[in-house]
C-alpha cells in the first residue's frame, strides 16, 4: 500500500527537518519564555515534508486506481467540500490544542448549531427579515458554547477534558431535546442559494475553508494571540511570568473554537440541507486525529495550522479513494488507524529528540 | 434500526439550562417543530380485543436516539397506553446503555408489573434479566431486535431487516430486470450492524434473481452527515447509475442533499423504513425517490398491545387460536406513487 510506504518515507524527511531547527523546536519546559517557540513556523513547514508526501501518494494511488475519474474537477470539488465542514473545525481545534487544552464538545456543539439555527422560529425569522439570521444562530450558539467552555476551564479551573466532556453530553441532550429528535429541513431558499453555489467555479464552502484556514494561519503565526497560545501551551506558570492574562487567553482560545465550530455547522447546513442532532456525530474524534497527525502537540505548547490543513486533506482524499475503488469501510477504518498511529509515533520521536 | 448514538439526557437538562441564560440565542425551544404525529397514530382496536378488560400495569423500556424511527418507536408505545383505560404504561427513560436497561427491568420486576415491552438496545445483552422476569411470572414481549434465548420472551415482534432488502431489490429488479449491464449502487446504515449485514444480503440475493449485481457500495452511518458524504463521495466514483438502494431514510436527506450538490439524476433511489419525508418526494413525482420499503415504527406500539392482551389472559382478535403468537413478524411493503396516499398518514417524520 503505497501510503504506508509514505508514511515510512516521513521519518528521514521529517528528521532531518527538525534537527535542521532544533532550537526553534525545544520545548523548553525548565527556563520555558514560551515565546520562543513562536519559530514554530518553520518547524511545522519542515514536519509537514511527510504529510505533504503522504498525500501526494494518496493522490498518486487515486490517479493509478480512478485515472480521470479521481482527477476530474467535480470529484476534487467533492474531496474539498468534504475537507472544508471538519476542516473549519480543526482550524479551530488547532489552537485549543496548542494551548494545552482539548475541546471535545465539538461535533455536539456543531450539531447544537444547526439545530438551532434550523428550527422553526429561527427559519420563520430568516424568511421575514434576511438568512444571515440563521448563519448569526449558529455563529452564536457556538461562541456561547465555546465561551462557556472557557470560562469553566480558566475560572472554574475544571480540566479541559472533563468542562467539554460535559459540553459534549449536553449540547446533544440539547439538540435532542429542541428538535425532538427530527431532522429539520432548511427551508429559507436564500440561506441554500448562497451557501451552495460556486464562485469562480469553486463553492462557497471551499473559500470559507480558505479564508479561515488563512485567518487561522495569520492568527497563529503572525499575531501576538498566536504567540501568547503558544506560549500558554508550553508553560503556564512561565506565559503567566511574562505577563500574558493566561485566563482571559483560555476564554478567548475555546471562544475561537467555539467560533469555528459555529462556521462549520454553517457549512454543515448547505451540504445537508438539514439540521439534525445527530450531526457532527463523532467529530470530536475526528478532529483530535487531524489536528494531531498534522503535528500539533497533544500535550500543547507547539501547533501547526499549515499541518492541520494537510491533515484534513488527507482523511479527505482517503476516503474518497476508497470509495472510488468501492473498498470495505471496515478497511478504511483500519488504515485510517494506521495513519493516526504512524503520525503520533513520530510525533513521539520529535518531542523525545527535543528533549535531549 | 438500532444505533448506536450516545444519550445523556439528564445532564443535558442541567446545563442546557445553563445555555440558555447565557443567552446568545434568538428563539424559543417550544416554537420547534409542532408536529408530533411521529409514527403509530393509534389505529382504532379492532374486535373484541378492544373491550376493557381487568387493570393491568405493563412496563415499557426502549433505546434513545437522535432518530427519527426510534422516537416513533417510543411515541407509537405511548399512544397505546393512552388508548386503553384499564392499562397503566410505566414507561422507563430511554438508554442507550444496556446496563441501565437492565436496571429498568429489574426495577419492574420489583414493582410486579403485570406485563413488559421491551426493545433492547442490544438483544443479547438484555436476554438474562428479561429471562429473569419471565421466570417470575412476568410475561415479556420483545421487540425488533430479539433476545438470544427463546425463554426469555413469551412473544416477539421483529421487523423485517432481510425481507427489506429482498422488496427494495425486487423492485429494482422490475424497473430494471431487461438491462444486465445495469449499475445498481447501494449506500448501506452503519456496517458492524447485524440489520444492516441482513438488509444487505436480501438486497444481493433479489437482483442476483435478476442477473443484477451491487456495483458499487458505500456504508454510512443512519445519519443526514453519513449519508450526505457517502453519496459525495459514491457518485463521484459511479459517473453513470441506473438504480441506488439508500437503507435508511433518515440518512436519506444527506443522500438527496449529495445527489442535489451533484446535479445528478439519472437513476431513480429506493429509500429505506418508510419515513414521511421521503414518502413526500415520492408523491411529488418530481424527485429521483421512486419508493421506499417500510420498516414500521409501530412494533413497540403493536408489543404494548399484545403485552396487554397477554396480562388480561386473553386471546387475540381475527385469530382462531386462542392464545397470543408466539413470535409475529412485520412485513417490509414497498411505498411507490401507487399506494403513497395510504402509508403517508402513518409515517415517522424523521
Amino acid at each position: 500500500m503505497s501510503e504506508t510506504t509514505a508514511a515510512g518515507s516521513a521519518p528521514g524527511t521529517d528528521t532531518s527537518a527538525v534537527s535542521a531547527q532544533e532550537p526553534g523546536s525545544r520545548r523548553d519546559r525548565g527556563n520555558g519564555n514560551g515565546k520562543k517557540t513562536a519559530t514554530g513556523t518553520k518547524l511545522s513547514l519542515g514536519h509537514s515534508l511527510g504529510l505533504v508526501l503522504a498525500l501526494a501518494a494518496l493522490v498518486v494511488l487515486g490517479i493509478i486506481t480512478g485515472g480521470t475519474r479521481f482527477l476530474s474537477v467535480d470529484n476534487l470539488m467533492v474531496i474539498l467540500q468534504q475537507a472544508a465542514v471538519v476542516g473549519v473545525i480543526s482550524i479551530g481545534a488547532t489552537f485549543v490544542i496548542t494551548s494545552g487544552g482539548i475541546d471535545l464538545s465539538v461535533g455536539s456543539v456543531m450539531g447544537l448549531a444547526t439545530i438551532w439555527a434550523t428550527t422553526l422560529g429561527t427559519q420563520a425569522i430568516a424568511m421575514d427579515f434576511h438568512w444571515l439570521i440563521m448563519v448569526f444562530t449558529a455563529l452564536a450558539v457556538g461562541v456561547a458554547a465555546g465561551l462557556l467552555n472557557g470560562i469553566i476551564i480558566a475560572y472554574g479551573k475544571v480540566v479541559p477534558f472533563i468542562a467539554t466532556l460535559a459540553m459534549l453530553v449536553a449540547a446533544r441532550g440539547f439538540a435532542e431535546l429542541i428538535s425532538g429528535r427530527q431532522t429539520q429541513i432548511v427551508s429559507v431558499p436564500g440561506f441554500t442559494n448562497a451557501f451552495r453555489r460556486d464562485i469562480l467555479g469553486i463553492p462557497v464552502i471551499v473559500w470559507m475553508f480558505v479564508l479561515v484556514a488563512v485567518a487561522g494561519w495569520f492568527l497563529f503565526n503572525r499575531t501576538t494571540f498566536g504567540r501568547r497560545t503558544i506560549a500558554v501551551g508550553g508553560n503556564r506558570e512561565a506565559a503567566r511570568l511574562a505577563g500574558i492574562k493566561v485566563n482571559r487567553h483560555l476564554v478567548m482560545v475555546y471562544a475561537l473554537s467555539g467560533l469555528c465550530v459555529g462556521i462549520s455547522a454553517v457549512m454543515m447546513l448547505s451540504r445537508t440541507t438539514a439540521g439534525s442532532s445527530t450531526n457532527g456525530y463523532l467529530y470530536e474524534l475526528d478532529v483530535i486525529a487531524i489536528v494531531v497527525v498534522g503535528g500539533t502537540l497533544l500535550a500543547g505548547g507547539r501547533g501547526t495550522i499549515f499541518g492541520t490543513v494537510l491533515g484534513v486533506l488527507i482523511f479527505a482524499v482517503l476516503t474518497n479513494v476508497f470509495v472510488q475503488n468501492n473498498l470495505d469501510s471496515s478497511v478504511q477504518s483500519v488504515v485510517k488507524g494506521a495513519i493516526i498511529v504512524g503520525a503520533v509515533l513520530l510525533q513521539q520521536r520529535f518531542s523525545s529528540h527535543s528533549r535531549t | 434500526m438500532s444505533r448506536i448514538t450516545p444519550r445523556y439526557l439528564s445532564v443535558a437538562a442541567l446545563i442546557s439550562a445553563t445555555l440558555l441564560v447565557s443567552g446568545c440565542l434568538s428563539n424559543d425551544p417550544e416554537e420547534v417543530e409542532a408536529e408530533d404525529d411521529a409514527g403509530a397514530a393509534a389505529a382504532e382496536p379492532a374486535g373484541d380485543n378492544a373491550e376493557a378488560g381487568e387493570d393491568v400495569v405493563i412496563g415499557f423500556s426502549g433505546p434513545a436516539a437522535g432518530h427519527g424511527w426510534i422516537g416513533a418507536i417510543t411515541e407509537g408505545a405511548q399512544n397505546q397506553g393512552d388508548e386503553f383505560d384499564d392499562v397503566e404504561l410505566r414507561v422507563s427513560e430511554g438508554t442507550d446503555d444496556v446496563n441501565e436497561q437492565i436496571s429498568h427491568i429489574e426495577q419492574f420486576i420489583n414493582d410486579e408489573v403485570d406485563a413488559i415491552v421491551v426493545l433492547p438496545f442490544d438483544g443479547a445483552a438484555l436476554t438474562e434479566i428479561a429471562t429473569e422476569a419471565m421466570e417470575a411470572g412476568i410475561p415479556v414481549v420483545n421487540v425488533d431486535r430479539e433476545f438470544s434465548s427463546p425463554f426469555a420472551a413469551r412473544t416477539t415482534i421483529l421487523g423485517d431487516n432481510y425481507g427489506m432488502g429482498v422488496s427494495a431489490g425486487e423492485y429494482i429488479c422490475e424497473q430494471l430486470g431487461d438491462q444486465e449491464d445495469a449499475v445498481v449502487a447501494e449506500i448501506a446504515g452503519i456496517d458492524s450492524l447485524p440489520l444492516t449485514q441482513d438488509r444487505s444480503e436480501g438486497f444481493e440475493e433479489a437482483l442476483s434473481d435478476c442477473g443484477l449485481e451491487v456495483d458499487n457500495r458505500v456504508a454510512a452511518d443512519f445519519t443526514v452527515q453519513g449519508g450526505e458524504s457517502a453519496a459525495a463521495n459514491l457518485l463521484q466514483a459511479a459517473p453513470e447509475i441506473d438504480a441506488i438502494w439508500n437503507h435508511d431514510d433518515d440518512q436519506g436527506v444527506g443522500v438527496l442533499a449529495a445527489i442535489e450538490n451533484a446535479g445528478r439524476d439519472e437513476f431513480f433511489m429506493v429509500g429505506g423504513a418508510g419515513s414521511a419525508n421521503m414518502m413526500r418526494e415520492i408523491e411529488s413525482g418530481e424527485s429521483v425517490v421512486e419508493a421506499t420499503v417500510v420498516y414500521p415504527a409501530t412494533q413497540a406500539a403493536d408489543g404494548v398491545r399484545l403485552a396487554r392482551l397477554l396480562a388480561q389472559d386473553r386471546a387475540m382478535g381475527d385469530l382462531v387460536q386462542i392464545e397470543v403468537p408466539r413470535e409475529i413478524q412485520l412485513y417490509a411493503p414497498v411505498v411507490t406513487a401507487d399506494n403513497v396516499d395510504q402509508y403517508l398518514p402513518n409515517a415517522f417524520e424523521s
